[in-house]
């Protein structure tokens, strides 16, 4: 017999350990399927799924008009596509943020995760990379759409002898350069949003609380760059856009990532101005990650 | 009419970090327009601006919501509600007294406020101010009545209100007029039309048709919570 006096003859487990890098993948991978309801009931699906249907849909009647007009202008601007529907990545970021940030929170189970072998580090980088992965795909899908569609429509717009069609090239790399700016809006969007939504965590409060700061921050810089513009003042118009999400990432865009200045109205960021909104995104990046770290840290202990 | 659900209501609304947003919101407004007015920017252009833009289309819909939802939604969420409803209290008080505490946080939140920026951006003189507040004010009693309704019905009310303030009233408005026959934003905005003499607010929806809808979406608003919240059932966790 054995000499353990706890020992009452329960089967120990023997199979195999997966270890810490299986745990995040998991995490990760359930974080994804989260934010767009997989594996729950419809009512979970029913808005993530409209909201990204709603951002495929203008790529997609560009692309038909693109293909009927022949004119490259009505491609478009990629760089443009997140600012023009920034609407909707908004309801998406407020309604999604709190799936992945509350949820835990409000129903306690954190310390069931921490009292198995899961760093807080790779639980927080599990949600964040997830909700990142889920908004990329949100805004680069339909970007992608649409420089296949001007892909396949570019050979019959040269045939119709339209003016400055762009060489597949040049709108390839573009279109680079687009979608290294979806990167960046995934990333400053999804750590703002969350860190908000683990401050808020009943149900509905994180939603209003996300929709909140973004759209008062917009009007806020709105009524500011309006009220420059009047005066003059270009560069305090386009410095101002530092303080909301959409026109942060969109100064890197502009002055990085050779986004087109013409279809940006007077606000675009100033010239030479990239780098410091580029540091800007960073550090909202950075900042968020620590702080959501400590607010899980805590709920786990 | 009930003092102890209101009070209980006040308490759940203006009791621990939640009534930041609500102090939030509001004083950003302020700064904003004392900051204009110090700035110069005071023209009656500029105020009639920051009151629409911020005021009547961001400020009154987003505090509407989460005071309109704030209300009942929480408690219906976690089972509250339960203590409510066994008692000897018509679902209909329930409904008012929730309803009229939602509307006291909406003028002590955004109709105040709003016309204190505006007093300050234009002076205690104009007229503006005053008919943004009364438009709001009106407004606010449309917009409380539907989330507060949302909020018996659904539990993704946020969610909810959130698209219709924001896609139906605001990106379809932009693109599609006629959509704007229908939106709490254009019926209070026509009221403050009336009410100013100033020419920069010019409303799409006539007064007649504007009262008319206001009035009647409060009404069936709070008769739909009211017949909804006699046939709850509380679910389980999304």
């Amino acid at each position: 017999m054995s000499t353990a006096i706890h020992d009452i003859g329960y089967r120990h487990y023997d199979g195999p350990r997966l270890g810490r890098s299986h745990v995040a993948r998991s995490l990760y991978l359930y974080n994804l399927r989260a934010v767009f309801g997989l594996g729950r009931g419809v009512r979970a699906k029913l808005i993530p799924l409209a909201l990204a249907a709603f951002m495929i849909l203008p790529a997609a009647g560009d692309i038909a008009v693109l293909s009927f007009t022949k004119t490259p202008e009505a491609l478009i601007d990629y760089t443009m596509y997140a600012i023009y529907l920034q609407p909707i990545i908004a309801i998406f970021l407020a309604t999604q943020a709190p799936v992945i940030a509350s949820r835990d929170l409000r129903f306690r189970t954190v310390p069931l995760y921490f009292s198995r072998p899961v760093e807080t580090t790779d639980f927080v980088l599990a949600k964040f990379a997830a909700f990142v992965t889920a908004l990329l795909a949100l805004m680069a899908v339909p970007v992608t759409l649409l420089h296949l569609g001007f892909l396949a429509v570019r050979g019959s717009m040269v045939d119709a002898g339209a003016p400055d069609v762009p060489s597949v090239a040049d709108q390839s790399v573009y279109y680079l350069a687009a979608l290294a700016g979806c990167l960046l809006f995934a990333l400053v969007l999804s750590s703002f949003a969350l860190l908000i939504a683990t401050y808020t965590p009943r149900r509905g409060f994180g939603v209003a609380a996300v929709m909140a700061v973004y759209l008062i921050s917009n009007v806020v810089v709105l009524i500011v760059q309006g009220a420059s513009i009047s005066n003059g003042n270009y560069d305090l118009a386009g410095w101002a856009g530092l303080f909301t999400p959409f026109n942060l990432v969109d100064g890197v865009q502009a002055r990085l990532l050779g986004g087109d200045l013409g279809v940006r109205s007077g606000a675009a960021a100033p010239a030479g101005s990239g780098p410091v909104f580029l540091l800007a995104c960073l550090a909202v990046v950075g900042v968020s990650l620590l702080l959501l770290m400590k607010r899980f840290r805590k709920a786990g202990a | 009419m009930n003092t102890t659900i209101a009070y209980i209501t006040f308490r759940g609304m203006l009791g621990r970090r939640r009534a930041l947003l609500l102090f939030f919101l509001p004083a950003i407004l302020i700064l904003l327009a004392l900051a204009l007015r110090l700035t110069g920017n005071d023209t009656q252009d500029d105020g009639a601006a920051i009151l629409w833009t911020f005021g009547l289309a961001v400020l009154l819909p987003l505090l509407s919501l989460i005071a309109g939802t704030g209300v009942i939604g929480p408690e219906i969420d976690d089972g509250q509600i339960m203590y409510v409803l066994t008692k000897p209290i018509s679902r209909t008080s329930v409904i008012v007294t929730k309803y009229l505490c939602a509307v006291v946080l909406i003028v002590a939140f955004a109709v105040l406020p709003l016309w204190l920026a505006g007093a300050i951006m234009l002076g205690p003189d104009s007229d503006l101010p005053w008919a943004f507040a009364v438009g709001a004010f009106l407004g606010g009693l449309a917009y409380c009545s539907i989330f507060t309704a949302l909020a018996v019905a659904t539990r993704q009310a946020v969610t909810v209100g959130l698209i219709y303030a924001l896609v139906w009233e605001s990106l379809l408005g932009n693109f599609a007029p006629g959509t704007q026959t229908l939106s709490v934003q254009q019926w209070a905005l026509t009221v403050v039309d009336r009410l100013t003499s100033s020419s920069t607010i010019t409303a799409s929806v006539g007064l007649p048709l504007s009262a008319v809808l206001l009035v009647l979406v409060t009404a069936a608003g709070l008769a739909l919570a009211t017949a909804r919240l006699r046939t709850l059932t509380l679910a389980s966790a999304d």
